[in-house]
């Protein structure tokens, strides 16, 4: 059986965000906690190669006690069970002190075939961690991952197709190997009820610092190459032009004024 | 331990011999950066069978030299390779500062270097700035779903690393005489890791890749009411010689692919949008006769 780990990360609903004028920062108040939208393809992905190939399916999150709820999510949806790697050490991490973190649970597990994760989270947007995860334990990489297309669990090859900017590359790689994975690979279920109901009696272990034997210089803001020096509210850049059509007698006039505006900008 | 470390280095890209245009954009961030701190801008490319004068245009563009490693084993971008080559370049010359830009390529190849090498990396920059108190490089970028924009530094650990998105900066007019030289390295074969294996590429259809190269795109989301209106879009962009991008929302109906979508989600509007289109293309078809 496949042992399949999908990292994840519990963020806030960044579609209804909103910025304290004042501060710049974020109003943490009423905003929901939710599974990191783009992980959700990751989970999708480790439970239809369960389907598939029979697999057990771990999910994995670092982050305060309450990302359990992200963890149990996942497992309403069919995954296997959750670790959570929590400790205040852990405060202030950047995307390498994360990836540290998870890389060196990973490993703690012990043997696996895959390691799975979204493109990118939509609070930091960075979409390091996967690279640095795969970087960290010497993993092979394939990122934006759109379709798995063969996966041989007793030859321990997959082969996966990989989106870049001109087309798609085909890529055979190795297990274990970790993918990161766009959209376009699926489309993520719903939570089942027995899932659910596994979800709400199902024990999470908690991991900190010290079970891990993780070097403290390397955990939290303390461990984090990287500052972040101020922060302010971007200035709009869109400033558009609207047209509006109420009524079917607007759009000779709406289209007058779009003809307009391409003479102006000279493309027609 | 910045003195250790000295000049800006850009990651230059290339596909089938030709650089793409975003090594030269890099290269006019480098060289304000450069010339602020007075260091080098060095321009690195990883790859296989670009010409030497193909290489002259990165100096014709702002570097002060070349660094070039190729090799048939570099033609297909395998991470693991290249980043060992790149982590090697970066041990025996010690940059300050990498800047690659945010294609796929450049996303994947920059956390795992900057993972190894444990130093700071900062993606999707719009803004970069030589901090004149410290020497440190100031990296803004936009966060939490554009909502804010936040300036990073990378103070104790070097080189300082970020990316840069595609098209959001001008290249600098080439100058031909411009003096720079191109350094051919060989390849050291034992950074060659041949676990992973490139066993096909097929380029995707031109109207629809690489947005980010067109000057006009001709958007829909929700407002065109259905995936048959797309049509119109692309009608309307083939005239307009633009391509056709889509929102989250039109994407997620399956309406576009995802390679299609534009933008960080903002203000719902709801109409239809589409109502206007073929009114709007019979007018330009009027025109054209």
């Amino acid at each position: 059986m496949l042992k399949i780990i999908v990292p994840i990360k519990q963020v806030p609903e960044t579609g209804n965000v909103r910025m304290d004028p004042e501060t710049g920062t974020m109003v943490r108040e009423g905003v929901v906690s939710i599974v990191n939208p783009l992980d959700l393809y990751s989970i999708e992905t480790a439970l239809m190669l369960k389907e598939q190939f029979g697999a057990h399916v771990t999910v994995l999150t670092m982050g305060p006690l309450n990302a359990v709820k992200a963890l149990k999510e996942a497992i309403s949806m069919g995954c296997d069970d959750g670790v959570i790697l929590s400790d205040r050490a852990f405060a202030g991490s950047d995307t390498w002190a994360t990836a540290y973190a998870l890389s060196s649970a990973i490993r703690h597990f012990g043997d696996f075939d895959l390691v799975l994760t979204g493109e990118r989270a939509t609070d930091g947007d960075t979409g390091q961690v996967g690279p640095n995860i795969a970087a960290a334990l010497d993993l092979p990489l394939a990122t934006y991952v759109r379709k798995v297309n063969t996966l041989d669990p007793e030859g321990k090859t997959i082969t996966v197709e990989r989106s870049v900017e001109e087309g798609v590359e085909t890529l055979q790689m190795p297990l274990p190997c970790l993918l990161t994975v766009v959209k376009e690979i699926s489309y993520p279920r719903l939570p089942t009820l027995r899932g659910k109901k596994r979800a709400k009696t199902v024990e999470i272990p908690v991991l900190t610092a010290g079970e891990l034997e993780l070097k403290p210089e390397f955990l939290g803001l303390k461990g984090s190459p990287t500052r972040v020096v101020s922060t302010k509210s971007p200035k709009v850049t869109r400033n558009g032009r609207i047209v509006t059509i109420k009524e079917d007698k607007d759009v000779g006039a709406a289209v007058d004024a779009l003809i307009a505006l391409l003479e102006e900008r000279q493309l027609i | 331990m910045s003195e250790r470390y000295s000049n800006v280095w850009t990651i230059a890209e290339a596909r089938d011999g030709k650089l793409k245009s975003v090594s030269y954009e890099l290269l006019a961030r480098g060289r304000s950066l450069a010339d602020a701190s007075g260091e080098k801008l060095v321009s690195v490319l990883i790859g296989a069978n670009v010409s030497d004068a193909e290489l002259r245009t990165l100096i014709d563009h702002g570097a002060d030299l070349v660094l070039s490693v190729q090799d048939d084993a570099l033609d297909a971008f395998i991470v693991e390779t290249y980043s060992n080559v790149l982590m090697d370049l970066v041990r025996q010359f010690r940059p300050n500062i990498i800047l690659a830009a945010a294609t796929n390529n450049g996303r994947t190849l920059m956390p795992h270097v900057a993972m190894r090498l444990h130093t700071g990396l900062t993606a999707d920059c719009t803004d970069l700035q030589v901090d004149m108190n410290t020497g440190d490089l100031l990296q803004t970028r936009p966060a939490i779903g554009g909502n804010i924009l936040a300036t990073i530094k990378t103070p104790n650990h070097r080189p300082q690393m970020a990316t840069v998105r595609p098209r959001s900066t001008q290249a600098l007019p080439a100058d031909a005489r411009r003096a720079g030289d191109v350094q051919q390295i060989n390849l050291k074969p034992e950074l060659v890791d041949k676990r992973v294996r490139l066993l096909a590429f097929e380029a995707e259809a031109a109207d629809e890749s690489n947005l980010q190269d067109s000057d006009v795109i001709v958007s829909g989301g929700r407002g065109m009411k259905k995936a048959d209106n797309f049509r119109l879009l692309h009608d309307l962009a083939k005239r307009l010689n633009g391509k056709v991008g889509a929102s989250r929302d039109a994407v997620d109906r399956g309406w576009a692919k995802y390679s299609q979508q534009v933008g960080l989600s903002g203000k719902t509007v709801v109409g239809d949008a589409f109502q206007v289109l073929p009114e709007l293309i019979a007018r330009l078809e009027e025109r054209k006769s």
